[in-house]
């Protein structure tokens, strides 16, 4: 129903090329200026700048990132290498305070060595010199209890014919000779 | 049915291009015709697309800030690769010639729209448009020098006037090819698909075959939509090098 008219109206033959219906040109072209224009303000007024912005404030924020990243790997290593030192001092102050503890406790062992080996050695000599007293004191019983009996034994056999001086000092000769 | 057949068959493939007033008179500078508001669509999708997109300002993009970005990368990546940095000072230029353009042709895809790129008045403006920014942007920055862009100072002596003949000719047509090919295959794209619908009423049952044909078709006239855009543009950047640093 509808077709009748709008045939008509387009009247197929007549269309042909509408891209060369020179008419629509100025208005098209006219157009065509304004949206061109009003695209390009939109682009450089608003949106490039956004997307500039946008992308440069990420482009930013992941290099903020990356050397704070880099920042906090420098103290951590810093850390470690204070940690090291640290730990180095420590040991050797730990070896040096073992050291000189040993050096102390083996000074005293040797004073103290040193001091028993004098009262061992002082003892020795007493008790020696003792010993020699009582062998020296022996010795000298002995020789009055042999040269008592000597004459006794000698008084025995021929009375009267000997003396105490006698006998003891051919106790004395036969003794120590 | 015979009228119904007939009109079927009345299907004209070059209808869909009729540039008409949208509120009747004649036609006149101002005239708001279905072009007009394709235009004022397409640049309206665009502003939405990359402002919509870029409110946020996150620094993990939303999927549309991500769109917005990915194509400002991509026309960026052309225009430093082929005009270099010296390029990017139009970059503004060429990134909203590559924009109304992709949207135009894209747009057009949807039915019942209006390819505004499928005019020779609007790609031929368009064309015209660069050649005249670039050739000012070629004498402005080389003077009286950019005359040497058409003198083949390599070739032997006797062919150099011929050349420089062929030279001036190749760089008058640039405007032409320029506009010719990204209108052509608007034109075509739309105009082959139309007839194919027309088949369909016509076959029948048969008219499966038109209509598989058309869903491919269909895939491949947004490809050329991506691309006839895309060729635009980096034209543009081809021409905008020989400008700036003559070859």
């Amino acid at each position: 129903m509808a077709e009748p008219a709008h045939g008509g109206e387009s009247g197929a033959e007549a269309i042909g090329m509408p891209q060369l219906d020179f008419t629509t040109f100025p208005s098209q072209i006219f157009w065509l200026l304004v949206a061109l224009t009003a695209l390009y303000f939109i682009l450089t007024r608003l949106a490039l700048p956004r997307i500039v912005g946008a992308i440069e404030e990420r482009h930013d924020a992941i290099e903020d990132d990356l050397d704070r990243a880099a920042e906090f790997r420098r103290r951590a290593e810093q850390a470690e290498a204070a940690y090291d030192k640290a730990l180095a001092e420590a040991k050797a102050r730990a070896q040096e305070i073992a050291n000189q503890t040993r050096a102390e406790a083996k000074a005293d062992l040797d004073k103290a060595i040193a001091k028993a080996d004098a009262e061992i050695a002082a003892r020795t000599a007493e008790s020696e010199k003792r010993i020699g007293e009582i062998r020296d004191g022996a010795m000298a019983s002995v020789e009055a209890v042999a040269a008592e009996t000597a004459r006794a034994i000698v008084d025995s056999f021929i009375p009267g014919e000997t003396t105490d001086a006698d006998a003891r000092a051919a106790v004395s000769a036969r003794l120590n000779g | 049915m015979a009228t119904g057949a007939s009109g079927e068959m009345h299907i004209d493939p070059m209808e869909q291009f009729l540039v008409k007033p949208l509120f009747g008179g004649e036609m006149s500078l101002f005239t708001i015709t279905n072009a007009t508001l394709w235009m004022a669509i397409v640049v309206a999708v665009i502003a939405l697309l990359l402002l919509g997109g870029s409110n946020g300002r996150g620094h993990v993009p939303t999927r549309l800030q991500s769109v917005g970005e990915l194509m400002y990368g991509f026309v960026r990546q052309m225009v430093t690769d082929i005009a270099g940095e010296e390029g990017m000072k139009y970059f503004p230029y060429i990134f909203t010639l590559f924009l109304f353009i992709l949207f135009s042709n894209l747009l057009g895809m949807l039915p019942y729209s209006f390819t505004v790129t499928s005019h020779i008045a609007v790609t031929g403006v368009l064309a015209l448009m660069v050649f005249v920014t670039v050739t000012a942007i070629g004498f402005i920055k080389h003077g009286t020098h950019f005359f040497g862009f058409f003198w083949p100072k390599d070739a032997p002596g006797p062919l150099r006037p011929v050349l420089m003949v062929i030279e001036l000719i190749s760089y008058f047509v640039r405007p032409i090819s320029h506009s010719i090919r990204l209108g052509a295959n608007m034109l075509a794209g739309h105009a082959v698909l139309k007839v194919f619908a027309g088949f369909v009423g016509a076959l029948g049952v048969f008219g499966v075959v038109p209509i598989a044909a058309m869903v491919g078709l269909t895939a491949f006239e947004f490809l050329v939509a991506a691309i006839q855009a895309y060729v635009f543009a980096i034209l543009t950047c081809v021409y905008l090098n020989d400008a700036l640093h003559m070859h």
